[in-house]
């Protein structure tokens, strides 16, 4: 195996009954790598995801994450990486140093660690004032950026991010940016869904899926030279219309 | 919540602790008079002195005595023939007709108990008023019983179902918290959160159990001290039997709770099976209708109902001061039923689809 390689993807695919809704994909994600996985609504974004972060059984194929096979060893995964979901998953009743001290238990993290993790965490999120305060009160955008925060409590390898920008305004978009090029910075691998062309813009590569398979992968810079497209938008546009 | 979770149930405790009575009261009382004489005139006194006897109506005809019971008017009306203190004397017996609304037929049960023993006990009374002295030699043989009801001497139905309440409030509350819980987190999407850690499924199960569990206890302490303040329920027994029971049996709820919980998709699906559960659970437990009297298959289904078994246990532990050895039986089961049940909610908790 590849050392550089953090995730490996090898003909992966999902049946639901007879409907195929990932569709024997191939794919590597190197360390470090910002990785665009993009796609329409439904082209099996959500699925493929699922697979890789082990809530969910491939049926078959192979996948390697973080150093460990999605099939035997999906527990291994999970102390590896992180992951934001596209609806927000922190608990509303609890308040943020809550959340961030009851993640940061589960991944076992010492006490003090905790402690110094909620401190960093919430005076880089600017959120002293409403460190005590119940979640749910937040608006949405210091919720995503709260929850993005959270997924990196323990540190891990890589971090999943599904539609974490999803009904943010731009100005908390482009903070969120700036979130996840300094985690990238620092080493870990970024594996993130969007539907904001802008944002494919800023990634180092980008995967398009359409119908469940990926139909299109390199840089977005290369992208737009084979479609021989403006932006990434029109990239998606001529793929996504067949 | 927490509040909601500790009042509601208590307040039902002294609600329906007082109204839940088998006691038939107030009954109301018609007859007709057809003789109307002393003796006539004497049992219906009789009936007027009882406590459990509303005298209201003497009804001129039948006719008008079953229009009124139709209307509900009336419970229970007393046929007095005419001749009847005039054959009494002469020949020795008479025949009075009762008519009992039997709509409730437990309740018209205890009427009709009620009824007899006033009559017979007016015909005691009459036959050695009426014994004439060359009647000297026929004696009035009875067999008296006289009964001695253990365990509730004053046979005070709060007693027995003070400790019953408590048990049904305590499955309850516990049965449905744990059975929204986990569903609940299913659909706000933190469960998803929580899968993608690593937690273990039985570290998860167990963080799941323990507030609840800690609740139940807070409600079972706070419920005997209810039953003890104001209802003054004896507690003959051990209390820390009572409590290690208490432990065990919550657990077997939990457990149930949570196996719900992880079946359903969504908190009306776990709602639905949860009260499913919970009234087949209270009305085979026997705390309102005797297990014993139950048709042999329905006594089979009540050996798997969790609240049959606390039932029981309170009621020995309270009431006849019952040790270890005697509740052996229930909670080795009670014990069995926990494990099983919690194991099932630990494997039914599925991290992966």
């Amino acid at each position: 195996m590849n050392n550089n390689k953090v995730i490996q993807v090898e003909g992966l695919t999902k049946m639901f009954g007879d409907f195929t809704a990932v569709n024997a994909i191939t794919f590597d994600v190197e360390k470090g790598e910002i990785f665009g996985f993009l796609g329409a609504n439904g082209a099996g974004k959500t699925t493929a995801m699922k697979m890789l972060i082990g809530i969910s059984n491939p049926t078959s194929g192979n996948a390697n994450v973080a150093g460990f096979d999605v099939f035997t060893n999906a527990e291994d995964i999970k102390k590896n990486i992180g992951y934001m979901s596209q609806k927000f998953a922190l608990y509303d009743d609890l308040t943020v140093r809550e959340n961030i001290t009851f993640f940061g238990g589960i991944y076992g993290l010492s006490r003090k660690r905790i402690k110094e993790k909620s401190d960093a965490l919430i005076e880089e999120l600017g959120l002293q004032n409403v460190a005590n305060k119940l979640v749910g009160a937040l608006p949405l955008g210091w919720k995503q950026k709260l929850s993005f925060s959270v997924s990196l409590i323990h540190d891990p390898k890589i971090v999943f991010l599904d539609e974490p920008t999803g009904g943010v305004d731009p100005i908390t978009r482009r903070q969120f940016w700036e979130l996840i090029y300094k985690a990238a910075n620092q080493g870990t691998t970024v594996f993130v869904t969007t539907h904001y062309m802008d944002e494919a813009e800023y990634c180092d590569r980008v995967s398009i899926m359409v119908n469940g398979k990926i139909e299109a992968l390199d840089t977005p810079k290369k992208l737009k030279e084979q479609f021989k497209a403006e932006n990434m938008n029109d990239v998606f546009l001529k793929l996504a219309r067949g | 919540m927490l509040p909601i979770i500790f009042v509601l149930p208590l307040l039902q405790l002294v609600i329906l602790s007082n109204a839940a009575t088998f006691e038939v009261k107030n009954i109301k009382f018609g007859y007709i008079d057809n003789d109307h004489t002393s003796t006539s005139r004497a049992l219906v006194e009789r009936f007027n002195a009882s406590t459990y006897f509303n005298v209201i109506t003497d009804f001129p005809s039948e006719a008008l005595a079953s229009s009124a019971m139709l209307k509900g008017e009336v419970d229970v009306v007393l046929e007095i023939p005419q001749y009847f203190e005039h054959d009494l004397q002469n020949e020795k017996h008479n025949r009075l007709g009762v008519t009992i609304n039997a709509i409730d037929g437990a309740a018209a049960g205890v009427m009709n108990v009620y009824v007899s023993q006033i009559i017979q006990r007016f015909n005691q009374h009459v036959k050695v008023d009426l014994l004439q002295p060359s009647d000297q030699q026929i004696q009035v043989s009875n067999i008296d019983t006289i009964p001695l009801f253990w365990y509730n001497e004053t046979l005070n139905y709060k007693t027995f179902m003070v400790p019953g309440i408590l048990v049904l409030l305590v499955t309850m509350i516990t049965l449905f918290l744990s059975g929204m819980n986990i569903v609940r987190e299913k659909e706000i999407g933190t469960l998803e959160q929580i899968n993608v850690t690593p937690i273990k499924k039985s570290q998860f199960i167990i963080g799941k159990l323990f507030p609840f569990w800690v609740i139940g206890m807070g409600l079972l302490t706070i419920g005997l001290i209810i039953a003890k303040l104001i209802f003054n329920v004896p507690m003959v027994g051990s209390l820390p039997l009572m409590y290690v029971y208490t432990s065990i049996y919550i657990l077997v709820v939990l457990g149930i709770g949570l196996f719900i919980s992880n079946f359903t998709e969504t908190q009306q699906q776990a709602m639905f099976i949860a009260w499913f559960f919970t009234v087949i659970f209270i009305l085979m437990s026997g705390l309102f209708t005797p297990i014993e009297s139950m048709p042999k298959w329905a006594q089979i289904i009540t050996e798997f109902n969790p609240i049959k078994y606390f039932v029981e246990v309170m009621r020995m532990v309270m009431l006849k001061g019952s040790g270890v050895t005697d509740i052996l039986p229930q909670l080795l089961k009670t014990l069995l039923y926990a494990l099983i049940m919690n194991g099932l909610a630990v494997w039914s908790y599925k991290k992966t689809t």
